[in-house]
């Protein structure tokens, strides 16, 4: 068995606030192999972001690392010096941002954008690198690159950026790509383009990816591993088709009712009831309780991610195993 | 961008009749020259030639129309006191002014920017809260006592510079320049400085608003994200997109310290354009206002010209707007 190309072991990112501490990434450990796909699930604020951005070491204070371990092919990228991390970014590990309006810079031009991110990690001429950024641009389907190398962002479509962005992401042929949600800004016929393009080059180059998203459907059509987050944590962990047809925690359940395509049609939408809890002042016990359709005695301790079947890990004390009850 | 051109241009002809006939207006209700000019002692048939050869007899409407046609043929009138062209005089003295308000520009966007960017990338360093104290400072504090502060300090007590004059000038396009030696820089120092001291203020701070808010961008985020080296961060990404403000405030801001350096100069008695306005005023010598009026009212907008043609060199979004039009 390869050694796996990322291993995050109880990562915890906190902010320190004057308000106080504010534990948005808290005791997160999961794995991505060699070539696949992890699809990161929560809600606004459920703490999927700020994991993607410790992992590139790209947390603004007041955040920091404040433990846990980020083994990158064996590497502990907490422990490494700004310097070696920023030899790391965007060479080896690659991140994709959400709003494709917002992440390319509006005064400069693409094959500026493109060749100075060649040429921070690779001495070449210039011709080289521009090259190399014609080619990439080829790969992730823009046509006549030559000419769309000349030209600045602003005259660019929202899908044409994020293919940019995915092309620059791509420019060193990165071990792992953390994409935070860059479909979401996207209308659904282009969001299909890039995900079928970023597919078929994962598994052409064994490129592995986080997939941070909100939409499940995403997560179901490309990614083969999820992990579900809630208020900093990770509540659910495990293969994708069956995390999504048998959940074992009952947010999970409630995330996967809450897709409106689940619904019949006439019947009022599902949802789960109330809102995530602030992470500044988190209730002791399990943070899911408050909204909880099973809630019970035991969920006032804190729960621990335990494997209750072959692959598949959940932190709750009362799960749904082995029923077909399915969570209002 | 040629029709943009001439389309500003010709806007630029509309201004520029519009501000005459206000400042021609404008001027002849302040006060009669007449009285000032004239000796009290002339008898009325003295009097009557003086207003003639002046001009001053005809209504308004055709003095108006005399200095116009005189204006098509690049005549502004000639001065009552020292009875030459006005223009003549203004560009005599135009050099000097000139060449303090470049220097104070100069000055402003030396210090002011770096200063600015330092605050702006470490807002909580202890430096950076006094050079934003110090800019403060330089917005409150009146001109004309920084300058008086500067020659005690420097003229009188230290006595390392000069307090009053242009000193030494060398020749360059026929006109002669103070910067061109180094007696002529010693004199321009202080009075640069004087004037430079609320643009160096407002650079920082403009400087720092942009640093600030730039750094919170996506793409900052995205291009450490790329692993660029922090100084390609700061001086390619951040440093082109607060340059759009800081260029804009600064093309504007220069104008009216060439319009309005008149404090400083008199200050440090610096023979520039703002002290002939002064004395001008002061004798009710119509022609050099008028003339004076025109000359800043046509750099005006010839700044504003430039700003905006640089604005679309510094802005890629701003030139595909005008290739449009």
């Amino acid at each position: 068995m390869a050694e796996p190309t990322l291993e995050v072991r109880n990562l915890r990112t906190h902010f320190f606030t004057r308000a106080g501490v504010v534990k948005a990434v808290d005791d997160v450990s999961f794995t991505v192999e060699r070539g696949k796909v992890l699809g990161l699930v929560g809600e606004s604020g459920s703490g999927k972001s700020v994991t993607g951005f410790s992992i590139i070491g790209l947390v603004d204070p007041p955040g920091r690392i404040a433990g846990g371990q980020i083994l990158f092919k064996g590497r502990d990228l907490a422990r490494i010096s700004e310097e070696e991390m920023r030899s790391l970014r965007g060479n080896r590990i690659a991140m994709i941002f959400q709003d494709p309006m917002m992440t390319l810079n509006p005064v400069l031009r693409i094959d500026t954008q493109m060749i100075e991110t060649v040429q921070a990690h690779r001495k070449c001429s210039n011709e080289e690198a521009r090259q190399r950024a014609r080619d990439t641009l080829g790969m992730v389907g823009i046509p006549s690159p030559d000419e769309r190398l000349k030209s600045y962002p602003h005259q660019f479509s929202g899908g044409m950026r994020q293919r940019v962005a995915i092309a620059i992401a791509l420019l060193h042929e990165p071990e792992l790509i953390i994409a935070d949600e860059p479909t979401t800004a996207l209308d659904v016929t282009i969001q299909g383009q890039i995900l079928a393009e970023v597919q078929k080059l994962a598994a052409t180059t064994g490129t592995s990816l986080i997939w941070i998203t909100h939409d499940l459907s995403v997560v179901a059509g490309l990614a083969d591993d999820i992990a579900v987050m809630y208020a900093g944590r990770i509540v659910e962990k495990g293969a994708v088709s069956e995390v999504l047809d048998t959940p074992l925690h009952p947010y999970t359940a409630g995330l996967i009712g809450s897709v409106p395509s689940r619904n019949k049609r006439g019947e009022p939408l599902r949802q789960i009831p109330g809102m995530t809890p602030s992470l500044l002042n988190l209730p002791p016990g399990c943070a899911f309780r408050s909204r909880c359709p099973r809630a019970a005695e035991p969920c006032m301790a804190e729960p621990a991610m335990e494997q209750i079947l072959p692959g598949r890990e959940v932190r709750c004390f009362l799960p749904l195993t082995g029923t077909t009850e399915q969570a209002a | 961008m040629t029709v943009y051109l001439v389309r500003r241009l010709i806007q630029a002809l509309f201004v520029v009749l519009a501000m005459s006939v206000i400042v021609f207006v404008g001027v002849f209700a302040i006060g009669d020259p007449v009285e000032i000019l004239i000796s009290p002692d002339a008898d009325q048939i003295e009097r009557e030639r003086a207003v003639q050869a002046l001009g001053l007899d005809l209504p308004l409407w055709h003095q108006y129309l005399v200095f116009l046609g005189n204006a098509l043929q690049g005549d502004l009138g000639r001065s009552f006191v020292f009875n030459e062209p006005a223009l003549k005089l203004i560009l005599q003295r135009m050099p000097a002014t000139l060449e303090l308000a470049f220097g104070a520009m100069f000055l402003s966007i030396l210090i002011g920017l770096p200063l600015g960017l330092y605050a702006g990338l470490r807002p909580n360093a202890p430096a950076s809260k006094a050079i934003m104290a110090g800019s403060i400072l330089g917005f409150s504090l009146p001109t004309f006592w920084v300058g008086l502060m500067l020659i005690m300090v420097f003229a009188v007590q230290l006595g390392w510079l000069p307090s009053t004059g242009r000193g030494d000038t060398g020749a360059l396009f026929g006109l002669q320049w103070s910067f061109l030696t180094v007696d002529g820089l010693a004199h321009m120092a202080m009075p640069a400085l004087n004037l430079a001291l609320f643009k160096i203020s407002l650079v920082i701070r403009l400087t720092r608003a942009g640093v600030r808010e730039t750094m919170l961008m996506d793409y900052v985020k995205f291009a450490r994200a790329k692993g660029l080296s922090p100084a390609r961060v700061t001086f390619v990404h951040v440093f082109k997109n607060i340059l759009i403000p800081v260029v804009t405030v600064v093309g504007l801001e220069l104008g009216s310290t060439i319009a309005f350096s008149v404090v400083t100069e008199s200050v440090f008695a610096w023979p520039g354009m703002g002290k002939l306005i002064i004395d001008s005023i002061n004798v009710l010598d119509r022609p050099v206002i008028v003339a004076y009026l025109m000359i800043i009212v046509l750099m005006f907008i010839t700044i504003n010209l430039i700003v905006d043609l640089t604005y679309s060199m510094l802005d890629p979004r701003v030139r595909l707007e005008t290739k449009g039009t």
